[in-house]
């Protein structure tokens, strides 16, 4: 399989996005580019969450929990100096007075996100299947149970509040773009090929060479490292950062865009991203409205049982829509579905 | 120190038999469909929501045993039919998916119906009361409880160690197939453990309420996640290990609590789940577990 036109393509896609989020903010009200703004940071999530659980088959739940450390960093660095001092007075020094521009914190922040799934990653990952899926969850529950209780840095549950304002449309767009490119060119490489080999059949892959543990830590670390990001960014749109923030609802909704878009698929994360965010921001109103609240939970749930019996493999399953990717002709057609 | 010790071990013996109930139904489904179940806790809480009512209704308490566990059944039933048939045969983890999608269903649906706002439970005055056993003070309900459980255990390990049924059982969590083969009705005995299992399930929420005097629609989360933990220190799939795993997890909860000094208790729950994952990489069979092999 080649990419086709792919020199042209991206440019092309690229800049109408551009266009589209410049007449953005050229048109739009504040609370619908909260909204987008919203839908880029879970499309940055679920594209980066589907190199672990869609690609690579590693069913993690830890996701948020990677978001948290990426969110604190940033917040920690960018918050001004002067008002450190009075909400985090105990703040070691070197810290407190550390100031940093949206950018490199938000780098920071995702890298000591990816610095730690490879330090949990080396015995997490060993593990196989739905024990993965809980040993993250409990992972994400020890982040949250250290953020609470690491009051020097964290002001623990009352987290912290007054975040300045950085981020805008653009900085979304920008790691949408990344995050979405660094995906297909992983996916479209050997390092994406082994992925995919690894889980349909980790002992078939490992036979034809391929180092298991390495190729799954990678992708864990590059998904890591994403969410870290993404925690910065959300942090900074929100402009509040608490521990209850990073829930088991938020690592089970990130799941659902994976799986609805099938697992593997990047366009199919990144609609199923755009779709979910939407019905969510749709149905609150509703909510609120009739006062039934949990009414959104219930749906989404209800969808994703009715996709898990109907159509198992998402939307888009592991392939990419026809008109980005060129196949090759083959006597037997094209049968391996990438 | 040893009355205060003395104490803290009813506590862990109490803490414990919940576990232990939830985690046998938990293993159960486990054992036989290699399914991680994570709506089983919110059957306990359903139970513990059913029971408030019918106190409240004033029903006479054996009724309200009955009636709950019929509740628990039902719902396991119900729970197994609508979402879990339908994927059977699927990779394991969309089994899991699926159990947290109707975790999360449960939860809100509870939420809808009673709001967020957590409940007061209450028993029955005579249960409250308060009995000196030596020098230690026991509620009667904490008594109820731990005989209830243990009663319930040794039912079960009667149930699937001698019966029929039982040997059925055990034959479909050996190889789901091959029992098929043997002439085992598979959908009865998997419906049939969904059923037992949710129905000890809704009676630990019975306890539950009981035990911490306030109920909520999201109160089945800890007890699911402990009761996992618990069967995986047992061996998931291995009733006995379950029932063990109950008991060590609520002892070891009890003790990290009361023996530690106080700045360690907000750490209680990374504790559990650090324990889980140094379980899962060294022990990941368990203590009473079998080794399943792998095939490529």
């Amino acid at each position: 399989m080649e990419l086709k036109n792919t020199k042209l393509f991206f440019p092309i896609l690229i800049a109408s996005g551009a266009l589209l989020v410049f007449l953005m903010r050229a048109f739009m009200n504040d609370y619908i580019l909260i909204i987008v703004n919203f839908v880029g940071i879970n499309i940055i999530l679920a594209v980066s969450l589907n190199l672990t659980n869609g690609f690579t088959g590693l069913f993690s739940l830890g996701h948020p929990g990677f978001m948290a450390v990426g969110g604190y960093v940033a917040a920690i660095l960018i918050f001004p100096a002067a008002r450190k001092e009075m909400l985090l007075p105990e703040l070691p020094r070197w810290l407190a007075m550390q100031q940093w521009p949206l950018l490199p914190a938000l780098i920071l922040g995702g890298l000591c996100a990816a610095l730690i799934a490879l330090i949990i990653g080396f015995p997490v990952l060993r593990l196989k299947g739905h024990y993965l899926a809980v040993a993250t969850l409990g992972f994400l529950i020890i982040v949250r149970v250290l953020i609470t209780n690491m009051e020097k840095y964290t002001r623990g549950p009352l987290g912290l509040n007054g975040l300045p304002s950085l981020t805008n449309l653009w900085w979304v767009f920008l790691w949408v773009v990344i995050t979405i490119y660094v995906s297909w060119k992983i996916k479209h490489a050997s390092l994406g090929r082994s992925m995919l080999a690894i889980r349909e059949n980790a002992m078939a892959a490992e036979c034809l060479g391929i180092a298991l543990a390495k190729t799954r830590i990678t992708a864990f670390v590059i998904g890591a490292f994403f969410a870290g990001v993404a925690g910065g960014l959300w942090a900074h749109l929100v402009t509040a950062i608490t521990p209850t923030s990073f829930s088991i609802l938020m690592a089970f909704s990130l799941v659902v865009m994976v799986v609805i878009g099938g697992t593997g698929s990047i366009t199919g994360a990144a609609l199923a991203a755009i779709l979910l965010t939407l019905v969510v921001e749709i149905l609150r109103p509703l909510e609120e409205f009739l006062g039934a609240y949990g009414i959104s939970e219930i749906i989404i749930a209800i969808g994703l049982l009715a996709i898990l019996i109907f159509r198992p493999r998402g939307l888009f399953g592991s392939s990419e829509p026809s008109f980005l990717v060129k196949r090759k002709k083959t006597p037997q057609g094209s049968e391996a579905g990438i | 120190m040893s009355l205060y010790f003395a104490e803290q071990m009813v506590n862990g013996l109490i803490l414990g038999s919940m576990y232990a109930i939830v985690a046998i139904g938990f293993t159960m489904i486990y054992g036989i469909l290699r399914l991680i179940n994570f709506a089983h806790g919110d059957i306990v809480m359903i139970g513990a929501f059913a029971t408030l009512g019918l106190v409240i209704a004033r029903l006479p308490f054996p009724i309200i045993i009955l009636v709950v566990l019929l509740v628990g059944v039902f719902m396991g039933i119900v729970i197994e039919r609508v979402a879990f048939r339908p994927i059977r045969g699927a990779p394991q983890v969309t089994g899991f998916i699926a159990s947290l999608a109707i975790s999360i269903l449960l939860q809100n649906t509870g939420i809808l119906i009673f709001t967020a706002q957590p409940r007061n439970f209450f028993f029955p005055d005579y249960l409250q009361r308060i009995v000196n056993i030596g020098q230690i003070t026991v509620r009667v309900l904490d008594i109820t409880i731990i005989v209830t459980s243990l009663v319930l255990m040794i039912l079960m390990v009667i149930l699937v160690r001698t019966t029929r049924i039982g040997m059925a059982m055990r034959a479909t969590a050996e190889n789901l197939n091959v029992a098929r083969l043997m002439g085992i009705k598979i959908d009865r005995i998997i419906m049939l453990a969904f059923a037992i299992g949710s129905g000890l399930a809704a009676i630990a929420g019975m306890m539950w309420g009981g035990k911490y005097g306030q109920i909520d629609p999201l109160l089945g989360f800890v007890p699911g996640l402990k009761a996992f933990i618990a069967a995986v220190i047992g061996g998931v799939g291995s009733i006995t290990g379950a029932m063990l795993g109950g008991y060590i997890l609520g002892f070891a909860e009890i003790l990290f609590v009361g023996l530690l000094p106080p700045s360690f208790s907000p750490y209680r729950d990374a504790f559990v789940f650090g324990l889980l994952i140094i379980i899962l990489l060294i022990l990941p069979t368990g203590l009473l577990g079998r080794k399943e092999e792998e095939r490529a």
